[in-house]
């Protein structure tokens, strides 16, 4: 089985390849040779005439509504979503229903994405048990079972003792925490962005330093248990301050954008819109630079989506109660590519590199690059192509997005894993 | 040679000589255990109080026995049974105790520095039996004389100690005795039960029983509490036998005369299977006997040798 992708501009961080016109040819699953001309008789060809072949894309924070949620969204018709959007390789959050707090729900989740799953897909597993920040997983058997991170995302960890005996421990099996830094008495049923925004409308608001708060407590406890932390879908200035300095002082902490953090305000609350609902919220337009900067200046490490599904019959109804999250998926790539690249915050190489080598290495996945040998997870991106976006035509079984209308510029023309086409335009 | 202090409150504050004489001291009342009539004379006259807050099967019983064994009088005092359940504090305890001419006071207490404030408060030798998390002098004074006797030397000797180190008073006497006899000292646990600034006692530290069992001459287990499940310092029993237990399997990757060794009591199956317990390597029974030999040597020093109390 060999496929041959010609003509295409190939960008590698990893291997430093950035932009340079090459043939990648696929053998038996794996990357066998990428040079300027390469002939196979037996190869499939796929044209790849300007456009751009890069390694498969990986985002680490996906939330698949399996088990307990499959009219949300299914490992089968998650992992369709993420080839549509170019990705190869996901990590699925634990807030499943039943969570995933121990080795069984793992080996559910590994063997349902085997079966029906068509990209990679790595399980996170919960810190505490329930995600009710009170009891530690059996973290060494979740391990075992193959997390490949912990992580109570949805909910914040409480507690600074559980958060501090969980970075002291999950350090044995070098698994990194991501935390969703909340503090909930500060954000106290807030539905969007404390500010002027919220007061004009009404609604209750999440203050910045409800998040802030957190990441502070959380990157203290990391220097003081010496673990590996990973901040979620970081959305403020402050927060990005404090990373900077964190970084600074040599502790050891990622961090991970998501695009609708760098594409989106508050302002956007104002259509009561409930796919303008997420958490944490639509920030201010000085939030909004914070992250463009901190993307360009290196302080955020990753851009992940944060795909979020939910039902239209939940969504639909008045903001208050509407649960927080929107889908990501198959809008990420082109929203980064249009309001990152386009405009200059980063260049097409470093955007590619936050979305493959960069969460690769943090989630500790021999993936994210186009080394000869490995899997041939590869992403072929046409960056010409002018698109509306159309929710309908959304392979995730949830349609739930603010971007439904946008016009966008570069879309995925091809998602490749372990050699085979699972995604074509 | 006496020892320099009238008490004995921990390692940290004894000399590699004063831990030799003890040892040498032990030696010699090993024998008197193997006659038919196991006594001496040596502590005739003397009154010697066992007063032990919190419960004790080896500990208690082989100093009541090593006392007795010197002829030595001895009297129980448990906390349930005495003036302490009214209310009635350990400093008006001891001082109760100094009025009946007692000479020596051994105390097992839940908390650090108990011993201390009795060594404060009275004329008495004080013994401490186990203060809390901080010291056990005599078990780790007899877990030395065990690796002595069964190696021929303590120097130079590769020992892992295993389990919860963080709330071991046994892991903290030994790694003085060990450090101070030139032992080469790695501790193992998860690093939720390695205490903080350790390393700085010279020894070493791993995560994983596999790294360190493959070089170790000596292997002394500790117990794990279940109840600090609850405080998340290992998630189940389960997952801490899996990933810390000595059973069979690892028990084979050690060199061949590996000793195991363990404080007691034993959580069988969790820290240690019952297969290594009861094997030939175990010198677990050896320990107990060799603590009451420590103790008459500990006590005689304390109270006999020549020192006038």
């Amino acid at each position: 089985m060999k496929l041959l992708i010609k003509n295409g501009k190939v960008i590698d961080p990893a291997n430093h390849i950035k932009g340079i016109v090459m043939d990648v040819l696929v053998q038996n699953g794996k990357i066998k040779n990428l040079a300027k001309k390469i002939e196979d008789k037996e190869a499939e060809v796929v044209d790849a005439t300007d456009k751009i072949v890069v390694p498969g894309l990986i985002d680490m924070h996906t939330h698949l509504r399996e088990p307990g949620r499959e009219d949300e969204e299914t490992i089968k018709t998650g992992t369709q979503a993420a080839a549509a959007g170019g990705f190869t390789s996901i990590a699925c959050m634990a807030n499943t229903d039943p969570v995933i707090d121990n080795q069984s729900i793992v080996k559910f989740v590994l063997a349902k994405a085997k079966k029906e799953g068509i990209v990679n897909v790595f399980p996170v597993g919960g810190v505490t048990k329930g995600l009710k920040g009170e009891e530690l997983t059996e973290i060494g058997e979740l391990w075992e079972a193959g997390v490949v991170a912990l992580s109570d995302d949805g909910e914040p960890i409480v507690h600074a003792q559980v958060m501090r005996r969980a970075l002291e421990y999950s350090k044995m099996f070098k698994l990194p925490i991501i935390t969703h830094c909340e503090d909930k008495n500060l954000s106290n049923e807030g539905v969007m962005n404390e500010g002027l925004v919220s007061t004009i409308l009404g609604l209750k608001g999440i203050p910045r330093e409800a998040e802030e708060v957190m990441v502070a407590r959380d990157i203290i406890l990391t220097q003081m248990a010496e673990g590996n932390l990973h901040i979620a879908h970081v959305s403020t200035a402050g927060a990005l301050k404090l990373i900077k300095e964190a970084k600074k002082k040599g502790i050891k902490i990622t961090c991970e954008v998501t695009p609708h953090h760098f594409t989106l305000t508050e302002e956007e609350v104002e259509s009561f819109d409930t796919n303008t609902k997420m958490n944490p919220p639509l920030r201010s337009a000085v939030d909004l630079k914070a992250i463009k900067q901190g993307l360009k200046e290196g302080i955020i490490d990753i851009i992940a989506t944060d795909h979020a599904p939910h039902s239209f019959e939940e969504k639909n109804v008045e903001y208050d109660y509407a649960p927080f999250g929107i889908v990501g998926l198959e809008t990420a790539f082109p929203l980064v590519f249009t309001n990152l690249v386009k405009t200059g915050v980063l260049s097409l190489e470093e955007a590619i590199a936050k979305m493959t080598i960069k969460p690769a290495s943090i989630i500790g996945v021999d993936k994210g690059t186009l080394t000869k040998g490995k899997e041939a997870d590869i992403t072929i991106i046409d960056p010409n192509k002018e698109w509306t976006v159309d929710v309908n035509k959304f392979f995730s079984k949830s349609k739930n997005s603010p971007y439904h209308n946008r016009k966008l510029k570069g879309k995925v023309v091809a998602t490749i894993v372990k050699g085979k086409i699972v995604y074509r335009d | 040679m006496l020892l320099k202090s009238k008490h004995l409150l921990g390692i940290e504050e004894l000399t590699f000589e004063e831990i030799n004489l003890i040892l040498d001291t032990a030696n010699s009342f090993k024998e008197v255990l193997t006659r038919p009539i196991k006594k001496v004379p040596a502590l005739r006259g003397k009154t010697i109080v066992n007063l032990f807050f919190e419960p004790s099967t080896r500990t208690r019983t082989s100093f009541e026995l090593a006392a007795k064994r010197l002829s030595a009088d001895v009297v129980n005092i448990s906390p349930s049974t005495s003036s302490v359940v009214k209310g009635e504090s350990l400093s008006d305890t001891v001082k109760n105790m100094e009025a009946m001419n007692i000479d020596i006071i051994i105390v097992r207490h839940s908390t650090p520095g108990a011993p201390h404030l009795i060594a404060r408060t009275v004329q008495s030798s004080v013994i401490n039996a186990g203060d809390g998390a901080h010291e056990h002098p005599t078990q780790a004074l007899l877990d030395l004389f065990t690796i002595r006797e069964k190696k021929g030397k303590i120097k130079n000797l590769n020992v892992a100690i295993i389990g919860d180190i963080a709330h071991s008073r046994v892991a903290r006497s030994n790694i003085w005795g060990l450090t101070k006899m030139g032992a080469k000292v790695t501790l193992v646990a998860p690093p939720t039960l390695i205490p903080k600034g350790v390393e700085k006692l010279e020894v070493k530290i791993s995560y994983s029983i596999e790294e360190v069992i493959k070089n170790a001459d000596v292997i002394m287990l500790l117990r794990i509490q279940r109840e600090r499940q609850k405080k998340n310092l290992f998630p189940s029993v389960r997952e801490y036998a899996h990933f810390f237990g000595l059973d069979r399997e690892r028990l084979e990757k050690a060199p061949e005369n590996v000793i195991i060794m363990h404080p007691g009591p034993l959580n069988r199956g969790v820290e240690i299977s019952d297969e290594v317990a009861d094997s030939v390597c175990s010198v677990i029974l050896e320990q107990v006997s060799n603590g009451l030999a420590v103790r008459m040597a500990v006590l005689y020093l304390l109270a006999g040798a020549g020192r006038k109390l």
